[in-house]
């Protein structure tokens, strides 16, 4: 009891390339197309990420994706991306269905911290369970990243979470809100199990209570 | 002070509070799938963690499934291993109860749930799927979690999270013949969009709700987080009690007299303060189709594709635009001018018995369109298909030129072989018509029970309270 394992990858600073989805409500299908969910592992979900804006065939799970033919068109797919570890986006990201397939997709594909204007809930939330940073951001400052970034090529962010601040290259410091439980967990790449289970006498008592006052819960 | 239900749910699960707020909350009932499931179990065994209390677990196989054909079982290798796994996991772990591919019982997962009686007013019930808002209709506080939120759940019986800000809906007056739940949640959507229930936790209300039955405040809290919401709910009371009263895992005797006792108090308090209130006037809504990739992207059916040039917002306006061009609909085009392929009538949104029914009472001495490439009824669970056999809908259906399927999620996700061709269009009483949803390429409208049915019927959308006067 009590032990808390470090399981995540801790998140503290990021000097990153950064690449930017113009569009608002991308929804997770869109992150990872469903043929994928069909998998039972957690990792290697990166090369399929976007599939199907990404590629111009169909993909399967199994598929050889270097040998695929890529969409010039995705953003992504251009060569002054290559590399992005931040990905700027709109309103609403990751909206629809609850896989957490579209955050180990990010995260496998190598971005390890999302600013937008705001964030699906059940995709904020994880997020934070795979060590991928979703920064909330006003949408003036969004704009203005945008603008920086197709203005400029090779645009880099610099993110630290301890002090909450995002710096742009011209010097300018955005800061962001995060919940300190969560920031805490990041920080150190807590696993929130281990976390939790130091209360394991707490919650013993209150499903105790509950059983009692309520026993059809538990029949 | 005067708590919301909200609250109420709230407050009777908190275990544990840390200081910026996030809470340790209670699970009651955890529902349990193929599909986000694998890796859960997995990490609980990497980590050599237990159940905390297998028997709060319900399981099914059903996003993987097939809808025909169930004699040559699974045929899809990719599939059938993730099905496997969770059989062997169920094995391996427990569960409270396992309705396996092919059981009788089995279905899709916000369908036992309910039919079983294994969601009780007053739970907290959480499953790796968005769609879990769906139970709220018990007046449950009923999520969508990610995986590791699954493992989460399994090992320690709790969620961490914060408390959710309150939205009152209130919908009044009587709806049109024709005009059903689906309508008023997508006209809901239509009005505070996507992301307007972010962050909030929904409470249904008002004379319209109370009429509905319990499939239909189902249909209404499943698209609670097409809204943006994670929970949608709406209050205990009569039609609620009446619905559970004798489901196979509700309680009996003294027991039920306690619980329905407990149950009427989950209500929020008269004066209850919420963070927002929107009214919706029901007696004016009509039938909703909606006409892009995004299910805030609607209209009526006796309006048009609207025009994206006369949206003053630039990002708003791009999407507009690429969901036309996605849609391969012009501006200004008459949403009876629209011409459909396929038609499905299934998923956790409208499966139910009664949603066959009202489906049913359209299709009945008609036949579907020469155009119509397919249209398909997939029951929601085992028990929903026998009890249609039962009063001979799938006869109605069969005899208009339906096909009538085993359950399970089919093309609401397209995970198995029901699944739209790229280009084709489809009328659907799911939930979501995002980009590919519905296979690669296919162009999906949401729409009512009767409206999918109406549409097989002509190839088009019509007016189905044309068609019930
Ligand atoms: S029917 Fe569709 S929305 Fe419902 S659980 Fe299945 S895949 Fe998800």
């Amino acid at each position: 009891m009590g032990q808390v394992r470090v399981t995540m990858q801790a998140f503290t600073q990021l000097d990153g390339l950064v690449a930017a989805i113009d569009r608002a409500n991308v929804d997770t299908d869109a992150i990872i197309p469903k043929q994928f969910l069909k998998l039972i592992q957690r990792s290697g979900f990166g090369p399929n990420l976007f599939d199907e804006w990404r590629y111009l065939d169909h993909g399967e799970p199994g598929m050889d994706n270097s040998q695929r033919p890529l969409n010039p068109q995705f953003v992504l797919n251009a060569p002054r991306y290559r590399g992005a570890q931040i990905l700027l986006t709109r309103e609403n990201f990751g909206c629809g269905s609850s896989r957490e397939h579209a955050p180990w997709a990010l995260e496998d594909y190598g971005f390890r911290a999302l600013i937008g204007t705001s964030y699906a809930d059940i995709f904020f939330n994880n997020c934070f369970k795979n060590g991928l940073l979703p920064i909330p951001l006003p949408q003036a400052e969004i704009d203005a990243l945008f603008a920086q970034v197709f203005a400029t090529e090779g645009y880099r962010l610099k993110i630290d979470l301890d002090s909450q601040t995002v710096t742009r290259p011209d010097g300018e410091v955005l800061r962001f809100d995060i919940e300190p439980f969560r920031k805490h967990c990041l920080l150190n790449g807590l696993d929130d199990i281990g976390l939790t289970l130091r209360h394991a006498d707490k919650i013993r008592a209150f499903e105790d209570g509950r059983r009692a006052e309520q026993p059809w819960l538990f029949s | 002070m005067p708590q919301t239900l909200y609250a109420k749910l709230w407050n009777s699960h908190v275990v544990h509070q840390e200081e910026d707020g996030t809470a340790l909350v209670y699970i009651d009932r955890h529902l349990v799938h193929e599909v986000t499931s694998p890796q859960a179990f997995e990490g609980l065994k990497l980590a050599g963690r237990k159940p905390w209390r297998i028997g709060s677990v319900v399981a099914t196989a059903d996003h993987n499934t097939p809808t025909d054909h169930w004699d040559q079982g699974i045929t899809d290798p990719v599939s059938r291993l993730q099905v496997e796994t969770l059989d062997a996991n169920i094995a391996a772990f427990g569960a409270k109860v396992y309705f396996p591919f092919r059981d009788a019982r089995q279905g899709i997962v916000h369908v036992i749930g309910p039919e079983q009686g294994a969601t009780l007013p007053g739970m907290t019930v959480v499953c790796g799927d968005s769609h879990t808002s769906t139970h709220g209709a018990f007046a449950c506080l009923a999520q969508g979690i990610g995986t590791s939120e699954v493992e989460h759940v399994l090992a320690t019986q709790c969620l961490l999270q914060k408390k959710s800000k309150t939205m009152l809906i209130r919908v009044d007056g009587a709806l049109q013949t024709g005009v059903s739940a689906k309508d008023v949640v997508l006209a809901i959507i239509g009005r505070i969009g996507t992301a307007g229930g972010t962050g909030y936790a929904i409470e249904f209300a008002g004379s319209t709700i109370s009429g509905l039955s319990m499939e239909g405040r189902m249909t209404l809290c499943n698209m609670a987080i097409e809204a943006g919401a994670r929970a949608g709910m709406v209050a205990v009371d009569a039609t609620t009690v009446e619905y559970v009263r004798g489901r196979p895992f509700a309680p009996i005797g003294a027991d039920w007299d306690k619980a329905v006792a407990c149950w009427r108090t989950l209500v929020s308090d008269p004066g209850a303060r919420f963070d927002q209130v929107i009214e919706i006037d029901a007696g004016k809504l009509k039938p909703q189709v909606t006409w892009g990739t995004s299910p805030e992207m609607v209209t009526t059916v006796d309006g048009e594709v609207p025009d994206p040039t006369l949206e003053s917002n630039p990002v708003k306006r791009e999407g507009m635009e690429r969901a036309l061009a996605y849609m391969d609909l012009a501006p200004g085009t008459s949403i009876k001018a629209i011409r459909l392929d396929r038609v499905f009538i299934g998923s956790c949104t409208n499966s139910r018995i009664e949603d066959l029914r009202a489906a049913a009472q359209v299709v009945a001495g008609r036949k579907v369109a020469p155009t119509i490439r397919q249209a398909l009824v997939v029951p929601g669970s085992g028990l929903v298909k026998a009890e249609a056999e039962r009063e001979g809908l799938d006869r109605t259906f069969i005899d208009a030129g339906f096909e009538w399927r085993e359950p399970g999620c089919s093309m609401c996700l397209a995970m198995n072989d029901d699944r739209l061709e790229p280009g084709e269009r489809c009328a659907s009483t799911s939930n979501r018509n995002f980009e590919g949803r519905q296979g690669a390429g296919g162009r999906t409208h949401l729409v009512s029970p009767q409206m999918a049915a109406a549409a097989a019927i002509t190839g088009y959308f019509s007016d189905v309270r044309d068609w019930l006067r």
